[in-house]
């Protein structure tokens, strides 16, 4: 077997059969059923929710327009007693809120609310919005108008939104494009971050433990850094499988509910070019990250920097995840498009752009090709520091250790 | 003729790490690479394997440049000890020798018996980290010799050994010579060097100042030292010529002589002076040497 795959193959049995790949990956197992049963996790704790509000209607006309509305999250009773007792019975806890009804002078209705504390602005807002439209049906059977007709008046406007360009994404599709791209943004960002501070940390622990100079006494070092970049990828590929899987087994399992969730992302029937282009751009994003984490984990003597080291690196790619979160509103902005071909951006800007605009070929084919060339590039210059980096050790000063690793490298 | 090198220099920006060394090492010895700290004896190391640049000159193995290629060939024991500290003995081994062209079951098989020879058998499975580090040495000198090297760099061997260890791994040298193997090998101790090498070269600041066969290297030395033993005061022969260095000893003296033949002046003297317990030539050791030719130039 070729040494490359050799390696390749050592750290992709070492590190799945590490502690760190059993607990990431269980917890974030742990996290996508979470996501996935939502919807019944939500619904368990939402039954006890429900608030009480006790009604004291002094006009005796407005009891009804409120209860003829029927509403999930209040639950609107009325109260017969006097108000004294409805406000300890409050303060004891029976009821969250009391609400005193009347008709002021004009013939309108007013109301005073009283709770134990005025902390839950949302059972205010809702009362107020039910008040409301007490108020309009009230004012308007004074009219005389039908209250067939004041039910229609309260069914929302019918909203269709269509695009003219006939290329470009309907509503629907750009809502659905909006959920996946999102996901895919999302995974990319925190598996890049993971993995690449993986192989930082990975080649310190080699430098640091000097495993590095038989390592490199028996394969180039060039061989040596891409066979653990693929083999790091690898892992990760192992992850995003078993994750498919479990989602997969448990859509089958369970497939109303689960369903539910996985098409509010517009996962069910997301196109394949969508999830196509994001494994392109996670590749790419991946290699880039990847050389420079590998890089730059040369030049550190100890573990400990390693992390230290690559934070430039993590507010690059923090950055690049901002901007594209934002410009997932507006992807044809100017910013957005301009930035789809900066090498350090373009896997998640180009990325935006691709799934919710229908963007030229040629533009694709750009911007992947800047980030090829500057990934062809970085791993050259990246070998290079590689070779000279683990052979240096002391105090390590990013810039400088670059500059003498490159020295070192050099044949002169 | 087997290992050569040519004029070999190595700069490090304004500093001369190796100036223009040339050594040819012959097939199937021990070579012993001697100097003091910083002499450039890792840094040649180095060279030879590849890891390095050369800044000039020429480095070969059997009239061929040394690559990756030839990597299955050459076994190399660092001076800074490094390994796996978290994986077991038995995966950092096939690992490394997987990496040196040996195959899995082969590389088993030989650590097997390599842990037997070195009598920790029980070290198979356990993690490097939980061994003492003269054991953690055996398994680093196991991962330099497992796939059968023709040619063996041992940097710094038996350091931080204790005697019974050095006397092991020294056995497992000698049998690896006399199965073929040539072996460079580096150390601040003398006394290892003149056991076990034939050729050796003397490093001071990347110069090479002594370069040769043992043997021939004590000669053209010239000196020899005299060890008496006496019942009557030898200061006298201090004044002497012909007589480099005085020592006075508890029961006479040791000398220095710039030439064998003083040795039978000196004898001469003493005859009638009386009772002589010990009169002895001795070759001058390698340590006398080195202090000599190294300790000269810091002057």
């Amino acid at each position: 077997m070729n040494k490359f795959w050799i390696i390749t193959s050592h750290t992709y049995v070492t590190k799945l059969k590490s502690k760190a790949f059993y607990i990431s990956t269980i917890l974030i197992l742990f996290f996508l059923m979470l996501m996935l049963n939502f919807d019944s996790i939500i619904e368990s704790f939402v039954g006890d929710d429900e608030k009480k509000v006790a009604i004291i209607d002094e006009s005796d006309i407005l009891l009804e327009y409120i209860t003829v509305q029927p509403n999930e999250e209040v639950n609107m009773e009325p109260f017969t007693e006097s108000v004294e007792e409805a406000k300890s019975l409050v303060l004891e806890g029976d009821y969250d809120a009391l609400l005193l009804l009347n008709l002021d002078s004009n013939g309108f209705p007013e109301a005073t609310f009283f709770a134990e504390n005025i902390t839950d602005s949302s059972l205010q807002t809702t009362i107020q919005q039910q008040l409301q439209q007490a108020k309009v049906a009230l004012t308007t059977s004074k009219l005389g108008v039908d209250q067939s007709e004041i039910a229609n008046m309260f069914i929302p406007v019918e909203w269709t939104t269509v695009a003219l360009d006939t290329n470009s994404k309907s509503q629907e599709e750009l809502d659905q494009a909006r959920g996946i791209v999102y996901l895919i943004l999302l995974f990319l960002y925190v598996s890049v971050i993971m993995y690449g501070s993986i192989i930082a940390t990975d080649v310190a622990t080699e430098k640091s433990s000097r495993v590095m100079e038989l390592l490199i006494s028996s394969v180039s070092p060039i061989v040596h850094m891409f066979a653990k970049i693929i083999g790091i990828a690898l892992v990760g590929l192992t992850q995003i499988a078993l994750f498919i899987l479990v989602s997969f087994i448990m859509l089958q399992v369970n497939k109303d509910r689960v369903g539910g969730i996985l098409e509010s992302f517009g996962l069910q029937d997301a196109s394949i070019s969508i999830i196509l282009y994001g494994i392109l751009f996670f590749l790419l994003g991946y290699f880039l990250y990847a050389t420079l984490a590998a890089m730059l984990g040369s030049l550190v003597t100890r573990v400990e920097e390693a992390n230290q080291i690559i934070t430039p690196l993590i507010m690059l790619l923090a950055l690049a995840f901002f901007l594209a979160i934002f410009g997932m509103n507006t992807p044809d902005s100017q910013l957005v498009t301009i930035t789809s071909y900066i090498p350090f951006f373009s896997p998640m800007l180009m990325f935006i752009r691709v799934g919710l605009l229908d963007i030229a070929a040629w533009e694709v084919l750009l911007s992947v090709g800047v980030l090829l060339v500057t990934i062809l590039l970085l791993a050259i210059i990246g070998a290079k520091v590689y070779k000279g980096g683990v052979l240096m050790y002391g105090k390590s000063n990013a810039f400088k250790d670059i500059k003498k690793a490159l020295q070192l490298t050099k044949k002169e | 003729m087997s290992l050569k090198l040519s004029n070999v220099t190595k700069r490090f920006g304004k500093n001369i790490a190796v100036n223009n060394l040339s050594l040819e090492i012959p097939e199937n010895e021990m070579f012993g690479f001697l100097g003091g700290n910083g002499a450039g004896k890792t840094t040649t190391f180095r060279m030879i394997l590849g890891l390095l640049g050369i800044t000039s000159g020429e480095i070969s193995w059997k009239g061929e440049r040394i690559d990756y290629q030839k990597s299955s060939i050459i076994g190399y024991l660092p001076e800074e000890r490094g390994l796996y500290p978290k994986l077991k003995v038995r995966d950092q081994i096939v690992y490394l020798a997987r990496l040196r062209g040996m195959d899995k079951k082969d590389a088993v098989k030989e650590l097997e018996m390599w842990l037997e020879r070195f009598k920790v058998p029980e070290y198979m499975d356990k993690k490097v980290e939980e061994l003492s580090k003269g054991n953690q040495q055996k398994i680093q000198f196991i991962s330099a010799v497992l796939h059968q090297p023709e040619l063996l760099i041992l940097d710094e061997p038996f350091s931080g050994l204790d005697p019974i260890n050095v006397e092991m791994l020294k056995e497992a040298v000698i049998d690896l010579k006399k199965q073929g193997t040539s072996i460079v090998f580096s150390s601040h101790r003398m006394d290892h060097v003149e056991e076990l090498c034939e050729h050796l070269c003397i490093l001071q600041k990347g110069n090479p100042v002594v370069h040769g066969s043992l043997r021939e290297i004590k000669r053209s030395f010239g000196k020899k030292n005299l060890s008496i033993h006496a019942d009557f005061d030898l200061t006298f022969l201090e004044k002497m010529n012909g007589v480099a260095k005085y020592k006075k000893t508890m029961n006479g003296c040791e000398l220095q002589i710039t030439d064998e033949h003083v040795s039978q002046e000196i004898f001469r003297e003493l005859q009638d002076k009386g009772f002589i317990r010990k009169f002895e030539l001795e070759e001058p050791s390698l340590n006398d040497i080195f202090i000599e030719k190294v300790g000269a130039s810091f002057e």
